[in-house]
């Protein structure tokens, strides 16, 4: 069973990989966005972080809706409501269980998924962090870190895509022959998952 | 008519200067001396370019009469913060609503219409319909 230290856990350890890997998540950005990635997201998991410690959540549920609602409002540029909605609706299926089933988190991550993918109105294959997304939830079941390694591959896959959603679309070809942040990020994200769980690559 | 409250316009943009200019262009533009109230909510809070929830949540906070609230927006992270704090349910006044839009166009025709006291419903359709105003 999965309770609110984990989860807490989880948005610790992806704090510190957005911190860690901020620069290269900004490098990415820079052909194909506005060069605000890694700053927006720093800002946005470091206040996720003094939140989760300033007052912390008793649920897992409360964990991530709390996250999720640091995202939208500390991020300020689309990564923000887009992850944001991601926690907060996986969060918000979560309920006020005090510990939750590896079953019950796939479940509501699919959720989340599924909401973020209506909120930006993106598909996979549109070069976005939907592209790791799915494969991480898809491999969820299995483990942690097939969810992990599914999200990297994912994000890996972003590179001779043509983007078709956000800034990078008005590129066109030209967004062809760089890996997607936003899908980078996310395989942070899960990479961090599979850390808080005890099963990335350093156990 | 006149006495009722008239809806409120927010106008989020990446840019705060865009944002104020547009509001104030609108108003400008609406003429009358008893216009709707127009709030801007334009870039980040320390004055970078970007989006504020926070900004925008009080902008909608200000110009709430008790009649709506119409939020018009510019690209990318603008219409999805203004879309995820719809989904939120208690960010924003009641009755408040993401416009679909051309900015500069849309708000000018939300805040005629809205200062001539036309519900929310109208405002929505008369600054929507400024996508059909072709220029040649």
């Amino acid at each position: 069973m999965l309770d609110a230290e984990f989860f807490r856990r989880w948005m610790t350890a992806t704090a510190a990989a957005v911190d860690r890997e901020a620069e290269r998540l900004t490098e990415l950005d820079s052909p194909i966005g506005d060069a605000d990635h890694g700053s927006n997201l720093r800002r946005g998991f470091t206040a996720v972080a003094a939140a989760l410690e300033k007052d912390p959540p008793d649920t897992p549920g409360a964990v991530l809706t709390l996250a999720g609602r640091q995202l939208i409002s500390t991020v300020g540029g689309a990564s923000g409501p887009l992850y944001g909605t991601l926690l907060r609706r996986t969060g918000k299926e979560l309920g006020e269980a005090a510990e939750v089933s590896e079953a019950q988190f796939a479940d509501a991550l699919r959720a989340g998924v599924d909401a973020v993918a209506k909120l930006g109105g993106a598909v996979p294959g549109d070069k976005t962090m939907v592209d790791a997304l799915e494969p991480a939830v898809a491999e969820l079941a299995t483990s942690f870190r097939a969810a992990a390694e599914a999200a990297a591959r994912g994000a890996e896959a972003t590179v001779p895509l043509i983007a078709r959603k956000g800034r990078a679309s008005y590129l066109g070809e030209r967004s062809a022959g760089h890996q997607d942040p936003g899908a980078t990020s996310t395989a942070l994200l899960f990479a961090a998952l599979a850390e808080a769980a005890g099963d990335g690559a350093e156990g | 008519m006149t006495d009722s409250p008239l809806v409120g316009i927010v106008l989020v943009s990446h840019s705060g200067p865009v944002a104020t200019s547009v509001a104030d262009l609108a108003a400008g533009l609406a003429g009358g001396k008893a216009t709707a109230p127009v709030a801007p909510a334009g870039g980040t809070e320390d004055g970078g370019l970007g989006t504020s929830a926070d900004l925008i949540a009080a902008a909608a906070r200000s110009v709430d009469r008790g009649a709506g609230v119409a939020l018009l927006v510019d690209l990318g992270s603008a219409v999805l913060t203004v879309k995820a704090l719809l989904a939120e349910g208690d960010e924003l006044p009641p009755d408040s609503r993401l416009v679909d839009a051309p900015f500069v166009e849309g708000a000018v025709a939300a805040v005629v219409t809205a200062s001539a006291g036309a519900d929310l419903d109208a405002v929505e359709a008369a600054a929507h319909e400024a996508y059909a105003y072709r220029k040649e």
